[in-house]
């Protein structure tokens, strides 16, 4: 049984501003501890940095902020309230937005298109009202338009609004990802290695970038990442990973004077690392 | 797939303008214009059986469009569209020739019967996958014409005998035949239903269920109900194809079990993929090709038709690999780029 307070009594020993709670996640694929009991806390308005060694659990542990996965055990709650009653095409709308370590663009609709689907769960249409093309879909249809195009100038992508992903190189397409993830108009953002295989300057830039939209849309971020120059750059909070448990949590600076965290990192060594 | 940031000229410009969402009126906007004009004064100039075929490519072009929305652009296959083609026909003719009712109230009828259907259909495909739902829908074209032959529904279906449906008159203030009445109302069906398709196509139901298609682990993850749209996606492809159904059985005169067999359903089938998946004029191409593809193999040679059919089929895919819609792109596309030489990108 999961906690049954957890529904009743959804403030218990949360603190102020806390928007996401994870608590005592564990999950694991057949032999593969994944998550073993992982819990923290991410307030409103910060960036919290998830590290962790390859197959340490990050990955996982969105996929069940997400709801694609369903934890065997512990709870998550988002705003009080626990994730795990929802399906997972009833995540978005709360206002949790993510991205994909290897991509998940709709290949065959254009920049333009796969943004405004970001935007599908901040809109409302119904069959019948799309068949006919009503007035008020009309008028929400240049919303979404102008709203996506706002976000396409905002990450510099304008030029290939109307081009299909395949064929872009992967920072740009990296960028359509966060586009259509920033178009649901997410309070939290989940970030999985937006900076895996960009090069130097382009992590300088998606480093700022994601400061820019923190200050600028009060959004609070959720970034699992490899590069420890950006991830410490930017962070609030960092928690470290391995194994699918917490090993350190703490500013950047604890965290990398971690011993447990260093060790982590040592046993295997890792090029990304720098 | 072709970038379509590369194409230039106005020609491609015309094929760019909806995903744009350009001004109005725009060269796709003429050219449909050009189009409906000359549908609307083809029958002052050809013969009767004529004016009744172009009728029947429509009726089938409307069936596959049916086919599309689900298997095009939802990406559900479906081997047994057929029988929804044949439902629909059998409603209206039940309806004309047992309760008397107008042929033109028979239509939405016929449509609202085969989106419950295709609906109720759905649920379950919404377990199977791929190939297994094709095997499904298989199931459903096989079954069609065994249960419209059934005893226990003869006073309804009139058994193996089939039903003879009266063609519906011209109105008498119009100076015009039956034949080209029948064509002139089904125009104008044809036209309202595929500008509904078109709406949904790029309104935000469209993108959803492109977006199924595509990937629908990251369409869950945007918030996509994806076993709600599949759901209404089958039953809105069951209610396009139904109505075409109702207008055959208004053309044909006369509904019957083996019609409406797995024939039919793989003809349609044929028809998508040389129209091209995804595309709403290929329809009207896969329909010119279900209806005169047959015609012409008989005419080569009777005792060799289905070879010959086959042989014309591979030619056409190996021509279009992507049906007639991609090839048109391919074309427009080449053309543009010969006309300005641009350095590659
Ligand atoms: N769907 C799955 N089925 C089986 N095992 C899985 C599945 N997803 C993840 N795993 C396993 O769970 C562990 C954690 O994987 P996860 O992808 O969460 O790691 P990660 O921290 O994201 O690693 P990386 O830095 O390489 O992205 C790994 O051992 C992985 O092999
Ligand atoms: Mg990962």
């Amino acid at each position: 049984m999961r906690e049954a307070s957890a529904g009743v009594l959804p403030a218990s020993g949360q603190s102020a501003g806390c928007l996401l709670e994870v608590r005592d996640v564990a999950l694991r694929f057949g032999g593969i501890v994944a998550l073993d009991g992982v819990s923290f806390e991410l307030a409103e308005g910060q960036i919290l940095g998830l590290i962790g060694p390859n197959g340490a659990g990050k990955t996982t542990l969105f996929n069940c902020l997400s709801r694609l996965y369903t934890p065997s055990r512990g709870d998550i709650l988002f705003e009080g309230r626990s994730l795990l009653a929802r399906p997972a095409h009833r995540i978005a709308e709360l206002g949790i937005a993510r991205t994909f370590q290897n991509l998940a663009l709709f290949p065959h609709q254009s920049v333009l298109d796969n943004v405004r689907i970001g935007a599908h769960a901040c809109s409302s249409s119904d069959y019948l009202s799309d068949l006919l093309g009503l007035p008020w879909v009309r008028r929400q249809e240049r919303a979404l338009e102008s709203g996506a195009r706002a976000l396409l100038e905002l990450l510099d992508l304008g030029p290939v609004a109307h081009a299909v992903p395949e064929g872009l190189p992967l920072g740009t397409r990296k960028r359509v990802e966060l586009a259509r993830a920033l178009a649901a108009h997410p309070k939290l953002l989940l970030l999985d290695e937006p900076a895996g295989g960009l090069n130097h300057e382009e992590v300088a830039e998606l480093g700022a970038l994601i400061g820019r939209i923190r200050s600028s849309r009060r959004m609070t971020v959720l970034l699992v990442e490899h590069h420890m120059n950006l991830v410490m750059s930017i962070s609030d909070t960092v928690v470290a990973l391995d194994f699918g448990r917490k090993i350190a949590e703490g500013t950047p600076a604890e965290v990398q004077r971690d011993e447990a965290v260093i060790l982590a990192y040592l046993g295997k060594p890792r090029n990304e690392r720098q | 797939m072709t970038t379509p940031q590369q194409d230039s000229g106005p020609i491609a410009a015309a094929f760019r303008a909806r995903a744009r969402g350009a001004a109005w009126p725009t060269p796709r906007h003429w050219l449909l214009a050009g189009a409906v004009a000359v549908a609307l004064v083809l029958p002052f100039f050809l013969q009767d059986f004529l004016v009744f075929q172009l009728t029947e490519v429509m009726i089938y072009g409307l069936a596959i469009l049916g086919l599309n929305l689900l298997t095009g652009f939802n990406g559900q296959f479906s081997v047994g569209h057929g029988a929804f083609y044949g439902l629909g026909a059998y409603v209206t003719a039940i309806l004309m020739s047992r309760y008397e009712v107008p042929y033109y109230w028979t239509l939405p009828a016929a449509g609202g019967i085969c989106f419950v259907v295709g609906f109720l259909f759905g649920l379950p495909a919404l377990r199977l996958e791929g190939l297994y739902l094709a095997l499904a829908t298989f199931a459903l074209a096989v079954a069609l014409p065994q249960v419209l032959k059934f005893h226990g529904l003869e006073a309804w279906t009139g058994g193996v005998q089939g039903i003879v449906v009266d063609q519906p008159d011209a109105p008498s203030f119009l100076p015009i035949g039956e034949d080209q009445w029948l064509y002139y109302f089904t125009l104008a069906v044809v036209l309202i239903m595929f500008a509904g398709a078109a709406n949904i196509v790029k309104s935000r139901t469209g993108r959803a269920i492109m977006a199924i298609r595509d990937h629908p682990l990251a369409a869950t993850a945007m918030g996509i109900n994806a076993p709600l749209y599949k759901t209404l996606t089958f039953g809105v492809s069951a209610l396009y194809t139904g109505v075409a159904g109702a207008l055959g059985a208004l053309a044909v005169q006369f509904v019957a079990p083996d019609s409406f067999g797995l024939f039919l359903s793989i003809y349609l089938l044929v028809g998508l993929i040389i129209g091209g998946m995804g595309s709403l004029p290929g329809c009207l191409f896969g329909g010119l090709f279900v209806l005169y593809v047959p015609n012409l193999a008989q005419e080569v040679s009777r005792g060799l038709a289905g070879v010959v059919y086959g042989v014309i089929m591979l030619l056409v895919i190996f021509v279009m690999p992507s049906g007639a819609a991609g090839f048109t792109r391919l074309v427009v596309a080449r053309l543009s780029r010969s006309g300005r030489r641009e350095p590659p990108s």
